[in-house]
């Protein structure tokens, strides 16, 4: 396989746009990535769109409508999708594009559009379920997540002050982040006196629903010289699905990911993720993710994740800074379009090019996204 | 770097109805013949699954989610492209081609016929601003294009019946189709005038049916099978999708899929080096407008050319043997898996009465309107 690296990247503000359409917010966000790797369109031979559901936008074939802004028109041209695992699935999948030799240089765009969806963007999330099983009871993505949560609270016994922490962390690492919505320095009483959604999950563990665009560069090895000096190698790349039937796995431990990061690290040749990764950004649209995350990416043993945070483990200047961005808690959540928060944050830190929020020496890192029905994880190492 | 072969094919037959089964039971029963065929185990030997799928076809806000199960993947590499399966196919090539992955699974499936309100879903892929708000049935674009396309290349409406009766005639020999028919030329040109110049035979009626093939590489492949057959090129591409800014007379996205694809091949003169096609022919003059595009016949012949029998199953060019979507039906994402799939039984060897003698064959797909996106395949022996 090919020598593959990230040479540029790009990322809109992520807020409630309601007056751009998702081709303008791909527009922008491509238009940055190229402008950050000295590039024109002309210099793209593939492109890669990732996108999550078509319910959002109101738009069929939505990859189809999005192409022109991604810069796909006259163009190889294609949108992958795996729910809300799309924004790290998208980046593997331009990198199997030029890995394989296909492609020299791909550019892959990922882009959210949930404000259009009314009256919430939660209605989108009503046609997720089985029709049959499922549906009737009309449930509701929060609720499955505070199951998700309950149980994961129950087998570690870990305390909802623990899990508020990563909130507080996330929300104030996003003060750095010139793209966030929902930047704060709260304090976990914020987050345990906040209102009570289903619980045990209250609105201050959530991410928001956002609109927004990102767009990641990769270039092969061998054409990767006249673009930049400072490139960011992708090492190892997993993706991973579990069956459909949630209710009948437990939801303690998130197996898929663990799969996947499996793969990834199998290629990278990492035999000791906590001690060989300098950065991590695990997929964070509720605080408890975070932390259920990071055992599913092998950092840390089952239930020990609540501690190293206690600790300070994962903030910037910890051992294992996790989520540097700001992640979805603070940065913002349009599903696929957090690539610019999970893939393109790694390769900003690893770059150099992270600004406040540049984590002293990071060589390695890893990035992480989840999604369908707590079913999918898509993992990607990066190194510098 | 390795080559990348067919080694398993898997299908159902191709029907306007299955009430009897769900579109989790069809892709089992695609899946599972091709796990045999290639005589593997899914949950031992496929490295990687890949299904086709657009959510708005499928019902779902998330359709991935729905995709593991029935295809043996649970806890394995899969993901859903927004394509057709051609593209898929594109995917699988790709992971092979790295050394990542040796055996992948590609999946491609229709179940129209759950959906009630085709016309406004098709609608639903209108620019929201522009296009959608102007209603109608969608299909009025393909009526406005194949204007454009006869009034630019001279080609008749009599030219684009001719391929109706073809590919209808083909059918008859193919036990997968579900719309043959032994029909004339003037049969077509009375029927019911549709969105003009499209006349109701001209349109390709919508089908259920799902298609499985699994890609595998060289060394597998010789693991495998007696009878690989290998992908020589794939292209996939796309013309802008403003429709007031595309070329309406030419298909673009075929003509670059096609390049991309025969590059790829190492095939400079497409008519000599391959020996028969399945190209998309969702309206009848589709079909003439990608065999110009492909470059299978001269620019503004294909009419012309049809009419005088030289794409028949016994002409000098055959193209859809196998029916086509106005034989077979339209299978929606899985049209492309489904030409793909004639290609590689027509190079095996095991096309019946069918059978052409045959070396390399090529498959093109569009993915209907109101897209100019579309994805070939070239196949060899």
């Amino acid at each position: 396989m090919r020598d593959v690296a990230c040479v540029g990247a790009g990322m809109t503000i992520f807020s409630r746009r309601l007056k751009e359409t998702g081709k303008e917010m791909c527009f922008e966000a491509v238009r940055m990535a190229l402008d950050e790797a000295g590039l024109e369109l002309k210099d793209i031979d593939t492109v890669v769109c990732g996108s999550a559901p078509d319910a959002f936008d109101g738009i069929h074939m939505k990859g189809e409508n999005l192409l022109d802004g991604c810069g796909g028109a006259k163009k190889t041209y294609m949108r992958v999708f795996t729910g809300g695992g799309t924004g790290v699935l998208a980046p593997i999948a331009g990198w199997w594009h030029v890995a394989s030799g296909v492609s020299d240089v791909c550019m892959v765009i990922c882009e959210e559009k949930m404000s259009s969806c009314f009256p919430h963007p939660q209605s989108a999330f009503g046609h997720i379920w089985d029709p049959i099983l499922e549906r009737p009871i009309q449930p509701n993505l929060v609720w499955i997540f505070a199951m998700e949560m309950n149980r994961y609270m129950h087998v570690h016994n870990i305390k909802k002050e623990d899990i508020a922490l990563v909130s507080v962390k996330n929300k104030g690492n996003a003060l750095d982040h010139p793209s966030a919505q929902l930047a704060a320095k709260i304090t976990v009483d914020d987050v345990l006196n906040s209102e009570v959604m289903a619980w045990p999950v209250q609105r201050l563990d959530i991410s928001p629903p956002s609109d927004g665009a990102a767009a990641l560069i990769f270039a092969a090895g061998d054409k990767v010289g006249p673009i930049t000096d400072n490139p960011v190698w992708v090492e190892g790349v997993g993706w991973c699905i579990d069956s459909t039937m949630w209710t009948n796995r437990d939801l303690y431990f998130p197996q898929y990911v663990a799969k996947a990061a499996k793969m990834a690290y199998k290629m990278a040749g990492i035999h000791n993720p906590f001690k060989e990764i300098d950065v991590a950004e695990p997929y964070d649209p509720f605080d408890y993710k975070e932390l259920h995350h990071m055992e599913g990416l092998l950092l840390c043993k089952k239930g020990e994740a609540a501690n190293l945070t206690r600790e300070g483990v994962t903030q910037r200047d910890g051992d294992l800074p996790t989520c540097p961005s700001g992640g979805l808690l603070g940065v913002g959540n349009p599903i696929a379009a957090t690539m610019g928060v999970k893939a393109g944050e790694i390769y900003w830190q690893l770059a150099g090019k992270a600004g406040k929020r540049q984590v002293p020496d990071a060589r390695t890192g890893v990035c992480q996204a989840w999604g369908d029905l707590m079913q999918y994880g898509s993992v990607m190492v990066m190194r510098s | 770097m390795t080559r990348v072969g067919i080694v398993g094919v898997g299908y159902t037959d191709f029907r306007s109805v299955t009430p009897e089964v769900s579109w989790k039971e069809i892709m089992y029963k695609a899946a599972s013949r091709a796990y045999h065929d290639a005589g593997i185990d899914p949950r031992r030997d496929v490295d990687s699954f890949i299904t086709c799928a657009e959510d708005y076809w499928e019902g779902f806000s998330i359709f991935d989610e729905f995709t593991p199960d029935q295809m043996g993947a649970v806890l394995r590499p899969m993901i859903t492209t927004c394509g057709d399966g051609i593209y898929g196919l594109a995917n699988a090539f790709m992971q092979i081609k790295t050394g990542l992955m040796d055996i992948v699974a590609v999946e491609a499936h229709s179940k129209i016929s759950d959906l009630i309100t085709y016309k406004d879903v098709v609608l639903f892929a209108f620019d929201p601003v522009y296009n959608r708000p102007l209603g109608g049935h969608p299909y009025y674009v393909a009526g406005l294009e194949m204007r454009k396309y006869l009034g630019e290349s001279g080609t008749t409406e009599e030219g684009c019946a001719h391929v109706v009766v073809k590919n209808k005639k083909n059918a008859m020999r193919n036990p997968l189709a579900g719309h043959e028919g032994d029909l004339t030329v003037d049969q077509v040109m009375q029927s019911q005038p549709m969105f003009e110049p499209l006349k109701k035979l001209d349109i390709a009626p919508l089908s259920d049916g799902a298609v499985v093939l699994i890609l595998a590489s060289e060394e597998k492949v010789k693991e495998l099978t007696d009878t690989p057959v290998w992908i020589k090129g794939i292209g996939w591409a796309s013309d802008t999708c403003w429709l007031e800014q595309r070329e309406w007379s030419r298909a673009v996205y075929a003509e670059l899929a096609s390049q991309n694809a025969y590059k790829m091949a190492k095939i400079a003169y497409p008519k000599k080096e391959i020996d028969f096609a399945e190209v998309d022919d969702k309206f009848s003059y589709k079909e003439l407008q990608h065999v110009e595009a492909a470059r299978l016949c001269p620019p503004q012949s294909a009419g012309r050319l049809v009419s005088e029998g030289y794409f028949d199953q016994n002409g000098a060019f055959p193209v859809n043997v196998s029916g086509g979507s106005l034989g077979c039906g339209n299978l929606i994402e899985a049209s492309g898996l489904q030409r793909t799939l004639e290609v590689a039984l027509q190079l095996r060897g095991e096309a019946g009465t069918r059978q052409l003698d045959c070396e390399t064959g090529l498959a093109l797909s569009w993915r209907g309107v109101p897209t100019a996106s579309g994805a070939c395949i070239v196949l060899g022996v």
